[in-house]
């Protein structure tokens, strides 16, 4: 027992080095299948912690088939009286001439670009840093690592005040460029392009006559691929999410993306009881993509995110 | 993390430089620079500018002349004066204080609910696996608004179904938007949307486990439960460490949860966290200078908080 515990630090390095590895399904103990008792217990368990987890979800979709009068009038958990789905969405679309469509679009544009753009820049910036040696590239990386500690929202204030001085506020460009940079994907780049990207390989490319750029787009880049899938990921929840920043820039309610719109539409709810259908569709029409994404998408987020941190 | 050796050792000439390439090494040494500067230029306007700029912001002081500033504005280098302001406004350090509370509590249970059902999901007993991870995982894509949005309709009473549940079957009526509770109800909030995100990175790194361990723990006789605390705690410190330090910097940064449900909640003020306390300084006061040194504060004492953590941690391993 303590043989095995004591060569920790080897498993964590050779999982590193092959992080492709097919390990999805050796579990523990497979085959074994442990005693029905255990096992009608461990499923109980995660059933309802399931529950949890999807409580708020199945209440947004039966919120969103009811008209205002239900939402307050019949059980939650159930079905109202009526059946307004359609209705409430097609309100959804059709709101302040089908301003909903304007901010799933913008959502689309700063996560999408954003993101693709963040993570081609973070695996050339990682790449650069981890294959050749020059003076600066230890003052770089220990920037960059400060920048990943560094709270997002800190510099979402005097980034608006530079931004404001710059006449960049409230534009597009104002959301976008911050979503530009991924100092995590950048810290995550550097590790891995270290730990797979074998010298011999750039070595071998070179004496071919390929040019250092040429390297990276076709070598590089091909070789990082598992890395950069995590980044991408990680940066479009990110950028998605974000709420503190467009928040901070915007003002006009034409650039804002979906989160700070719905928001504006629940604000009103107080005053106007028919924001509540709109606030409950748009959000049921806005979990949905997201949701599907996340499922099919979960099985990608590999170890990438913690060979970061074996490494360090 | 720096033992690599480059393959551009300076001074070496790699190859005969054949004639088509007299500069090869001048490409070499530019190639990294290249490479790196669209990262580097963009990390300087976003990152190190701006924090520059608060830093610079923080340290002065704007006066205006004249009842509405009307006769000119001057600034002037004020040293610490914006910081002993802030430290003075006994509601700013109390929402510090209330981050902690909120931290202290909410991470270790966030990351130990995280790593029982990582572990439970990756043992034998358990069953549909992915279906339950796929699940987990899912409240992680839902934006903070959104999530706050939805739970802000079960913690409504008038709305929330939870309340009309709990009072036909218990006759007891939660308050769930209370200045003692309000606290808590947020940190569900959080908890639901990130606890299946370190779940992952957890299962993640339990994968990066060779059979080859459990089988040797197998044949020592070590059950399920000498299995994960021998074996599973000790290969997944690495994960349980990120998830921490990222967990921390996020308890800091705590926005949206509490800024929506202060429509609803009337425990909720103004200064209820640092970061609502900054933008309520800088957007309802409209003082970039006080508001500029809360984000300073904000932003070291999370890198303390983290810093300090990784250093814990680092300790006790050796």
């Amino acid at each position: 027992m303590t043989a095995a515990v004591s060569t920790g630090t080897g498993v964590t390095r050779q999982a590193d080095a092959d992080p492709q590895r097919p390990t999805t399904d050796v579990a523990p103990a497979k085959g074994r299948g442990g005693r029905p008792a255990t096992r009608i217990l461990v499923t109980g368990i995660l059933v309802v912690v399931a529950v949890y987890f999807l409580v708020p979800v199945y209440w947004v979709v039966i919120a969103a088939t009811k008209t205002t009068d239900d939402l307050f009038g019949t059980n939650g958990f159930w079905f109202g009286n009526s059946f307004a789905l359609f209705d409430n969405i097609a309100a959804v679309f059709s709101y302040d001439g089908g301003i909903f469509w304007r901010w799933l679009g913008n959502s689309v544009l700063y996560a999408g670009l954003g993101a693709v753009v963040a993570t081609y820049l973070a695996a050339a910036g990682g790449y650069a840093l981890a294959k050749y040696a020059f003076r600066g590239r230890n003052l770089i990386f220990g920037l960059v690592l400060g920048g990943v500690l560094v709270p997002g929202t800190a510099t979402a204030l005097p980034l608006f005040l530079l931004f404001s001085q710059l006449g960049l506020a409230n534009t597009y460009w104002s959301v976008l460029i911050p979503s530009l940079v991924s100092p995590f994907g950048f810290f995550l780049c550097r590790i891995y392009a270290d730990s797979t990207v074998d010298n011999s390989l750039v070595e071998a490319a070179r004496i071919d006559g390929a040019g250092e750029l040429r390297i990276f787009h076709t070598i590089g880049l091909r070789i990082m691929t598992p890395a950069l899938v995590t980044v991408l990921l990680f940066q479009i929840v990110g950028i998605w999410n974000n709420y503190f920043l467009p928040l901070v820039m915007l003002s006009d309610q034409e650039l804002y993306p979906i989160t700070l719109g719905l928001n504006n539409w629940r604000a009103q709810t107080d005053r106007l009881p028919e924001f509540y259908e709109l606030t409950t569709g748009g959000v049921l029409l806005s979990v949905i993509p997201l949701a599907v994404a996340m499922i099919v998408l979960q099985r990608f987020w590999r170890g990438g995110l913690t060979e970061g941190a074996v490494k360090a | 993390m720096s033992t690599q050796t480059a393959p551009t050792t300076p001074g070496t000439t790699r190859r005969p430089a054949a004639g088509r390439s007299p500069s090869r090494r001048t490409v070499v040494n530019r190639a990294p620079w290249i490479l790196v500067s669209p990262f580097l230029v963009l990390f300087v306007l976003t990152f190190v500018l701006p924090i520059l700029v608060a830093v610079g912001q923080s340290f002065t002081s704007v006066t205006r002349a004249g009842l509405f500033g009307e006769e000119g504005v001057t600034s002037r280098f004020a040293w610490f004066e914006n910081y002993r302001l802030v430290l003075e406004d006994g509601n700013f350090v109390a929402s510090i204080w209330r981050m902690f509370l909120f931290g202290v509590v909410q991470v270790p249970v966030m990351i130990v609910a995280a790593t029982v059902l990582a572990l439970l999901l990756e043992s034998a007993s358990s069953r549909w696996p992915g279906f339950f991870r796929a699940t987990y995982f899912l409240p992680y894509g839902i934006p903070g608004v959104i999530a706050t949005i939805l739970w802000s309709f079960l913690y409504v009473p008038g709305l929330s179904p939870i309340i009309d549940v709990s009072e036909k079957l218990f006759g007891y009526t939660p308050d769930f938007l209370g200045a003692g509770t309000v606290l808590w109800s947020i940190a569900n909030i959080v908890t639901w949307t990130y606890a299946g995100y370190n779940m992952l990175i957890i299962v993640a790194q339990l994968k990066a486990i060779p059979t080859e361990l459990y089988e040797a723990a197998r044949v020592d006789g070590a059950g399920p439960w000498r299995t994960a605390t021998s074996i599973q705690l000790p290969l997944i410190r690495p994960a349980l460490v990120l998830t921490t330090v990222f967990s921390i910097i996020g308890t800091l940064q705590l926005f949206a949860e509490p800024q929506l449900l202060k429509t609803v909640s009337p425990a909720i003020d103004s200064q209820y966290t640092p970061n609502l306390s900054a933008y309520t300084t800088a957007f309802a006061y409209n003082d970039y200078n006080l508001a500029a040194a809360q984000s300073v504060l904000i932003a070291l004492v999370a890198f303390a908080l983290s810093f300090l953590f990784l250093r814990l941690t680092n300790r006790s391993s050796r």
